[in-house]
């Protein structure tokens, strides 16, 4: 599906053609100390859309992301979850409402397998008594699930789901992390940086994944350093700078070279709503 | 990323290099012992059972073999809380401290307070896990290191115990019996067992099936691994920290139960060093001080190793001085064989 959207359209802050945003951050403060992460930031996500964050290092785009898989607290602003206003006070409650997060530190246990990572934190129990009653984990359930997911994601060197994932090179770790996501996310999927240590060919299963959620209606945000592979699955790319969301532009309104220049402050946007400050 | 050696095609030069070098025994050994985290100390209480019986044959005998095995249950107790909060890559130094205050107090509100046994033992477990309970609250709380807030505790505990019992020892002919239940003992084949130690081999395997089986034990096991990721990836870390010092309490309660049993008597001054102990017996085991990996069946096997190690050296005649020494070398090859299992790399 291709929601081809024109950048000063995005103007208009809660709809696009009348449609409510999936996930919706608006006027996101997010500081550490004396640093500003994030300066007031409004970030909007419509269903089945692929919406590509870039930005220099530190710019914030991990920040950003944080706030809204509940990571961290936002100290001002607020977010909506298909139009409902929605305070995530800890990652399991951000999780629990569908949205499931790629961090860029990947957030899996190396001392667990494959499986106890993919199900970490949800966990299925056998059924009857032995469940129930003695909380036994359906280990054999899970390996085999966990075993559909990783394959769906076309990475064939990963073969025994009861590997420990410290065993796993730096590429599978991340595809280990992106499968978990893949298979749990029922309302949004964050991406922070998931081709990072991938090789082309993983790195195109991603995308090739990446493209299968947007085509199930699912939104994905996707924070990316490669370019091409931007402008390849994004239907709209928010330019974060300094803190801020300096431009909402798509692939086909700019080229590549222009969106390095709104990155890196070289080329400015005007007309674009990221310059006002939410309402 | 690695590439996956399909079927028919022809093995690069590197491929049969990485092939070669990774059936080396030494990293064969390595990648199974990380695997398995208990088969280094089973290997070594097998050798150690092996020697010291060549060295005195009275070793291994029934007799000896029931005497050890009773003379390290307390430790072994105390050990699996200690285990499990190791696992979680924290220390508690007030194991004993807890366990004096549990005792101290089940005697003396029985014996001097004429409070009836079976109330009396809950009192001292409840307090136990309370006493657990207060631990956790510290490190999760107070976000203090574990050594610190139990140091600390340590003291508390031990001072609480002193003053609520006077200093003074309850002998077992003051108590009800239920509080000297676990030390009856009954024979099978020549072994002598006592129900204390049953009670310390029940703990083990409920602790040890909650670990390998449940949720709760692998969610002990991530945040030991990496608390953030941990939190990151949905877990609640600090309730799963706080139930770890909890458990840990109520163990340590119990394991006062099975102390009045084993000596007969309720001392505030005795198995002062059974944190230090205990500690002892979980590395030995091979549980990791960083957290995230080892076991309770690890743990059971280093408490029976460094009673072994105590009692063979005693029946061959060594110089209690000597024995101290030998058990502190152990602890430091434990600790360098674990550094060097860690390194395992894919
Ligand atoms: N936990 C933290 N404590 C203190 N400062 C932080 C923290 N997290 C982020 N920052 C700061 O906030 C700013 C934005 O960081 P962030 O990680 O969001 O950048 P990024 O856009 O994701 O960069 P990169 O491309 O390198 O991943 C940086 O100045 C960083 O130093
Ligand atoms: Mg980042």
């Amino acid at each position: 599906m291709s929601t081809v959207q024109e950048a000063d359209t995005s103007g208009v802050q809660d709809t696009a053609g009348g449609r409510t945003p999936v996930l919706q951050g608006k006027g996101m403060v997010k500081t550490f100390g004396r640093v500003i992460g994030l300066d007031g930031v409004d970030l909007e996500v419509y269903p089945g859309e692929v919406l590509a964050i870039i930005g220099d290092n530190g710019a914030g785009k991990s920040t950003l992301i944080k706030c809204l898989s509940g990571a961290y607290a936002l100290d001002a602003g607020q977010i909506s979850l298909d139009g409902h206003p929605v305070t995530f006070k800890k990652p399991q409650e951000a999780r629990d409402a569908g949205i499931e997060t790629v961090y860029q530190t990947l957030a899996i246990i190396p001392a667990l397998d494959i499986a106890s990572n993919l199900y970490l934190a949800r966990e299925e129990r056998r059924p009857g008594p032995l469940g129930s009653v003695l909380r036994m984990l359906d280990k054999k359930g899970m390996r085999d699930r966990a075993s559909s997911a990783v394959q769906g994601l076309g990475i064939q060197t990963i073969q025994n789901m009861g590997q420990t994932v410290e065993t796993l090179s730096g590429g599978q770790r991340q595809a280990v992390a992106v499968a978990r996501a893949a298979a749990f996310g029922s309302k949004v999927v964050i991406l922070d940086e998931p081709t990072a240590a991938l090789g082309v060919k993983e790195g195109n299963a991603v995308l090739d994944m990446i493209k299968r959620l947007r085509d199930k209606g699912l939104p994905v945000i996707l924070i990316s350093h490669n370019m091409p592979h931007v402008w390849e699955v994004a239907d709209r790319i928010h330019i974060q700078r300094l803190a801020r969301r300096a431009a909402v532009i798509t692939p086909q309104s700019h080229t590549m070279n222009d969106g390095v220049a709104i990155m890196t402050g070289a080329m400015t946007v005007e007309g674009n709503d990221a310059t006002k400050e939410a309402v | 990323m690695t590439t996956v050696v399909s079927g028919g095609r022809k093995q690069s030069a590197a491929e049969a290099e990485l092939s070669r070098r990774s059936q080396s025994p030494a990293q064969r050994l390595q990648h199974l012992l990380h695997a398995n985290p208990a088969i280094s100390p089973a290997l070594i209480l097998v050798v150690t059972v092996i020697v010291f019986s060549i060295i005195n044959p009275r070793f291994f005998t029934a007799n000896a073999q029931s005497t050890l095995v009773q003379q390290s249950a307390i430790v072994m107790a105390l050990a699996i809380g200690q285990t499990l909060i190791i696992l979680t890559a924290g220390i508690d130094l007030s194991v004993g401290a807890i366990t004096i205050l549990a005792m101290m107090v089940m005697a003396t509100v029985a014996s001097k307070n004429g409070v009836p046994g079976p109330l009396a033992l809950l009192i001292g477990v409840a307090l136990g896990t309370a006493a657990g309970y207060l631990n956790g609250l510290l490190v999760t709380r107070l976000n203090l290191p574990p050594f610190i807030v139990t140091l600390g505790t340590l003291s508390i505990f031990t001072g609480l115990a002193l003053l609520y019992s006077g200093g003074a020892s309850v002998n077992a002919d003051q108590m009800p019996p239920v509080l000297n239940w676990a030390g009856n003992s009954f024979k099978i084949g020549g072994f002598t067992i006592t129900t204390g130690v049953i009670i310390v081999l029940v703990m083990y395997a409920v602790v040890g099936f909650a670990l390998s089986q449940t949720a709760w034990g692998r969610h002990i096991y991530a945040v030991g691994d990496d608390a953030e990721s941990a939190r990151l990836s949905g877990i609640a870390s600090k309730r799963v920290l706080l139930s770890v010092y909890t458990v840990a309490g109520l163990i340590f309660g119990i394991a006062a139960w099975c102390q009045i049993g084993r000596a007969s008597v309720a001392s505030p001054n005795g198995i002062v060093d059974a944190n230090l102990n205990s500690i002892t017996a979980v590395v030995i085991g091979g549980t990791s001080l960083f957290g995230g990996r080892g076991g309770v069946l690890g743990t059971l096997l280093g408490a029976l190793i460094v009673q072994a190690f105590q009692t063979g050296l005693s029946l061959a005649g060594v110089d209690p001085n000597y024995r101290l020494i030998a058990v502190g070398i152990l602890v430091i090859v434990a600790v360098s064989v674990d550094q060097w299992i860690r390194k395992v790399k894919s």
